[in-house]
This record gives C-alpha cells, structure tokens and sequence, in this order.
C-alpha cells in the first residue's frame, strides 16, 4: 500500500510580472488500488499540480508538503522521485532528437528498476508492451516523440506507465487529441496498468469522456489553485451536464 | 536615392596563391582570417622551424615519399601552408587505383616523433573508383600542413578523419578536396581533442556534375580551441554541396569556430548548396562562432541556403527524461549524444560511425549506455 500525501500546497511560478501563485493551498490524498479525478476549468492550476508533483524545474513550492509513504517528495531531484515510485503522463510529451525509443525504455527501465533486464527477456517485455497498445514494434527504432502525432505520444506514456510500473500514477489531459478509437485503447492501457499493479492513478482531465472508460473513485472539482468540491463519480455526470460555471464565476 | 555607394564586390576566395613563403604577408590577430583563432598558438606556424620533423603515414597502400616526387596540384593560399609545403621533406601518398572497389576502408594513422612537425598527405581517387578512407589523427605535438584529397572522374570517395590529443598541441592543417566530373566526395570530420585546432577545408571542382558533402563533429572543452573553416567554391555547373557540422561545447573556457563560406560563380548553373552549424553549448564561460556566408553571382541554381543555431540545453529534453528516472548526467548525455546522431548517422560506413559515437560518448564521460547493445 503506498499513499502520496499532498498537504496545504501553494507554489507559484515566476513571470515577466514577478511571482504568480498559482497553487493556493491544494490537499490532497492518493492511495493504491484508487482512481481519483481532478476536473476543472482550462487555466485552474491543475496541470501545475502535475508538474509540481513531479518536479518541473519552472515551479517553485513555497509552502505545504508532498509525501510518499511518510517521505518527502520535494526535497527528491525530478529523477529521484520517478524511481521512488511516481510518474507523470504528460500532456505534452517532449521530443527528443537522436534518442530511439528502444534506448530511452531500457535506459528509463533500469534507472527505475535499479539493474539492467536481460536483454532477451527485455525485447520480449516490450514488444509485449507496445503490441498491449496496438503500438507499432517499429516505434522502438524511432527517434524519441520525434514526428509522433498526438495519439502516438499518449500511447507512448502509457507505454512507459506499463514498463515503469509506477506506485502513483498521475496523468495530465492523457485524453486530449485523442479520437475515439485511440481513447479506448490507452484508457485499456491504463485500466490494465492499473488492474495489475493496484497502483494508486490521478486522472487530470478538462473533459469526462475519459470517465467513462476509466471510472474514478473519486472526483475533485479543482478551481483558482485549489480543490473546491469532491464527491463520487456521479459528480463528473453533474460537471458534464452542468459544466464549470458555478466554480468559475464565484471567487474568493 | 542619389548617391549611389559602389560596394566592391565580395569574394571569398583566397587572393594569393603560392608555394613561395615571402608572397604572404605575416597575419595579424586583427586581420579578418585569423581574429577568431587561436593565434598565440598558431602563430608558431608563421615562422620556419628547421628542427621540425615529418608527419609519418602508415597504413595499407600509404607511402612515405621524398615530397619532391610528389606531383601535387594543390598550391599554398596562406603563410602557414605555404612555409609547411616549404619545408616539409617527406609525404604520405595514397593512389587508389582506377576503377578499383574497395569494401573495406582503408586505415591511415598520422605520427609524429618529434615536437613539431609538417605534414603533406596526398589521397588520390583514381577515376571511377570507391573506397573509404579513415585517417586518425592522435596529435601529441605542434603540426602545420595539408592532407590533399583528388577526388578523379566519376570516383565515389569518403574521407572520415578523427583528430584526438590532449590541450598542448596545436594542429593548422589545410584540407584542400578537388572533385573531378561527376565526383562524389563525403568528408566526416571527427574533432575530439586537441588544443588550438584549425581546419581550412576548400572544396573546388574541376568539372560538372561534382558533389561534396561535408559532415563535422567537434567537442571542444576547458583549454580547446576548434576553428574550422570551410570555402565551397561552385565554378562549374551542376555540382552539389552539402554541409553539416554540429558542435558541442562542455566546460567553461571551451571555444569553437565556424566559418562557412560557400561561393556560386556566375559560370556554375544549376548549383544545389546547403550548409548548416549548430553548436550546443553546455556551460557558461563557453563560447562558440559560427559565420555562414553565401555569395551567389548567378540566380540560375537549384537551390542556395544556409543556417546556424547554437543553443544550450533543452530544458524541457532534461526534465522528461528525468521524470522517467534517468539521472540527470546521464539525461544530458543521451541528449548531447542525440545531438550528434542526425549528423554521425549521415555518415554511411557504419562500423566508423559506431566508432565516433564510441568515442564521443568515452568523451562525454559514459563508457556505454544502457541501450547500445541492442
């Protein structure tokens, strides 16, 4: 059982204008085996809550804590915290020249698993993988995101979700750019990923269609830096039916 | 507007050609051809050195001959060249044979044993022949001189040099390539080590139909000083060139440069140019040059460009291979490494490409990554 343990977060990121709090005192809790949901309006902070979960450099936390299993996760480097266990799917997965796929797996899987997997045993497991998500084995010749459309990098977080086996798993608009067809397969691959590791996974989402392939245990409505409401999956029926308005229009 | 200003015209050839040292002028840092170079390091080359030895050729097929049998058509175009070919006693000769196919490369290690030393290589690509050639380089002393590449009628030719050595040495070598009709001629330049290191490449062609690709890779750091400099002169119509060099600065006090002048003439129709540098500079207190120039006297050409960029790391490259567990050395060397692919991967012989990422990589301070293997 592991458990990330987000506790009164405010981080801010700086701008031609100065300092810009953009987490305003976010607590949250995710725990193996559960699907959560964070749905908000486009600019709310949610995607920073990712980005500062794992350690992207442009964010600066300056008060409240994350914790893995009672560790602190802030004071972890950005690789530190993917090999104690998190990972982030991004929504924008960055295009690395000159770099083949094949070789950033097997590097990524040995920094994570902390040795080398036996070379046959390692083309086996991803072939295995990428045919998991009717992923083309040639891709792992293909220069990193390199000409990639937008399905092709979503497939390949989950592709990396899948070889990682990450404890906590946070995906960032995973669904968006993606048609119907390609939704269901990577919804697939998180559903298996998620089904066999138990692990705990945090769906970041402007849209519900995800939702239903991938049904959250619980759904937080995120506004203006911070979670405003949480309730159960009927609460992402009632934000598709009724949209954000009520959490936009009402500031403190 | 009515005064006219007469701009006179811009030519990038060299203006003197001689093998006489006393028809140059001795440069100044000022001047325009040397103000980027490591001058108080090469300036040693301005001034004959009796005591100097020779660079020995030792390979398959190389002979070392007296340089008085060597019939060269390659005349000096500066001081230093000129007093290297003045002075230089004995060359390196490679003849391949006419029509002959050569599969496998043949190999060329330059030595020397003595302090300082003048160098005279002749590579001659008999017509319609192919082969590959590989010269390396491990400098361990002051050099000045020239490898001379005759590419013959319709011969296919590539040229991988590595050039290593630690910061003490100094290297000005002229690299003069001339292509005959329908020639076909690939340079790789490797520049791994080495202290003040400067490269004239100039391509000419003899005849139509003549292409040139020329593809470099340098690393230069704390104490190296890598000046390469390239002139393309189109004078004959339907020739191609095509320039890629691609340069990583690592550590403080690490410089580079690059100039590439490419000139179309106004008799050379149908020209098909490209050039292109990039430099990724690793660390503050680093500096790179990069000057592409491009004269074109005639509007009659396939195409003409060029470009330079030199850029520091990618952020956002380190951060996703971070965030998949990758420690950050070694995230910047898949990167730095990934640089160089687009540019090593061009490089047709693939045994000598593995062999440069190998060393680059040695370079880079990993002696393997974790996927080579596959």
């Amino acid at each position: 059982m592991s458990s990330l343990l987000i506790t009164d977060l405010y981080a801010q990121v700086e701008t031609d204008q100065g300092p810009k709090d953009i987490l305003k005192g976010v607590t949250l809790k995710i725990e193996s085996g559960r699907t959560y949901a964070i749905m908000g309006p486009n600019g709310s902070g949610k995607s920073t809550l990712a980005y500062v979960i794992a350690g992207h450099p442009r964010y600066t936390v300056t008060s409240g804590t994350i914790t893995l299993d009672g560790v602190d996760v802030l004071s972890m480097s950005v690789d530190e915290r993917a090999r104690a266990g998190l990972f982030l799917a991004m929504q924008y997965p960055v295009e690395v020249p000159g770099v083949s796929v094949a070789n950033f797996l097997r590097t990524a899987v040995t920094a994570v698993r902390g040795e080398a997997p036996k070379l046959r045993l390692w083309i086996k497991e991803m072939k295995e993988a990428m045919a998991a998500i009717q992923m083309d084995s040639s891709f792992a010749e293909r220069n990193l995101n390199e000409g990639f459309s937008g399905g092709e990098k979503k497939r390949l977080e989950i592709l990396q979700l899948a070889l990682l086996r990450p404890k906590i798993a946070v995906l960032d608009e995973t669904d968006s750019g993606l048609d119907v067809d390609a939704l269901r397969v990577v919804s697939e691959g998180v559903n298996r990923f998620r089904d066999e590791t138990g692990a705990g996974t945090l769906l970041i989402t402007h849209y519900t269609r995800i939702l239903r392939y991938i049904k959250p245990d619980v759904v937080h409505v995120f506004a203006d830096g911070r979670i405003v409401e949480t309730g159960g999956a009927e609460l992402a029926e009632i934000l598709e039916s009724e949209g954000y308005e009520r959490f936009t229009t009402v500031k403190s | 507007m009515t005064n006219a200003v007469v701009v006179p015209p811009l030519d990038l050839a060299p203006q003197t050609r001689s093998f006489d040292p006393a028809a140059f002028i001795e440069p100044t840092s000022r001047d325009e051809e040397w103000k980027f170079s490591a001058f108080s390091q090469l300036k040693q080359f301005f001034i004959a050195d009796q005591s100097a030895g020779n660079v020995h050729a030792a390979g398959v097929g190389v002979n070392m001959l007296d340089i008085h049998q060597v019939a060269s058509t390659w005349i000096p175009t500066d001081l230093a060249a000129a007093i290297a070919r003045a002075n230089v006693t004995e060359a390196g000769v490679l003849e391949i044979e006419a029509q002959s196919v050569h599969k496998e490369p043949i190999v060329i290690d330059l030595t020397t044993s003595t302090t300082k030393a003048y160098q005279h290589i002749e590579i001659v690509a008999g017509r319609l022949s192919d082969a590959t050639v590989v010269i390396r380089q491990n400098l361990t002393s002051q050099i000045n001189g020239a490898t001379v590449v005759t590419v013959g009628d319709g011969a296919k030719l590539t040229v991988i040099t590595i050039i290593d050595g630690d910061t003490s040495t100094a290297l000005a070598l002229q690299l003069p390539v001339s292509l005959g009709r329908d020639a076909y001629f690939t340079g790789a330049l490797a520049i791994i080590g080495g202290g003040a290191v400067r490269i004239q490449n100039a391509i000419t062609y003899t005849a139509p139909g003549g292409t040139a690709e020329l593809f470099g890779v340098f690393l230069s750091d704390t104490g190296q000083h890598i000046e390469q400099r390239i002139f393309v002169n189109h004078d004959q119509p339907h020739c191609k060139s095509d320039v890629m060099y691609k340069g990583a600065l690592l550590n403080p006090g690490a410089r580079s440069v690059w100039i590439g002048d490419v000139l179309v003439r106004k008799e050379a129709i149908g020209t098909d140019t490209h050039q292109v540098n990039r430099n990724l500079v690793l660390s503050d207190g680093a500096r790179a040059d990069s000057v592409p120039n491009l004269e074109l006297e005639t509007g009659d050409i396939v195409k003409a460009g060029h470009a330079s960029a030199t850029g520091r790391f990618d952020d956002e490259q380190v951060f996703y291979l971070q965030s998949r567990g990758i420690p950050l050395d070694t995230a910047r060397q898949l990167v730095v490494r990934g640089f160089f692919a687009e540019v090593l991967g061009r490089v047709g012989n693939t045994h000598w490409r593995d062999e440069l990422l190998a060393k680059i990589s040695q370079r880079l301070g990993i002696e393997k990554f974790e996927g080579d293997d596959e």
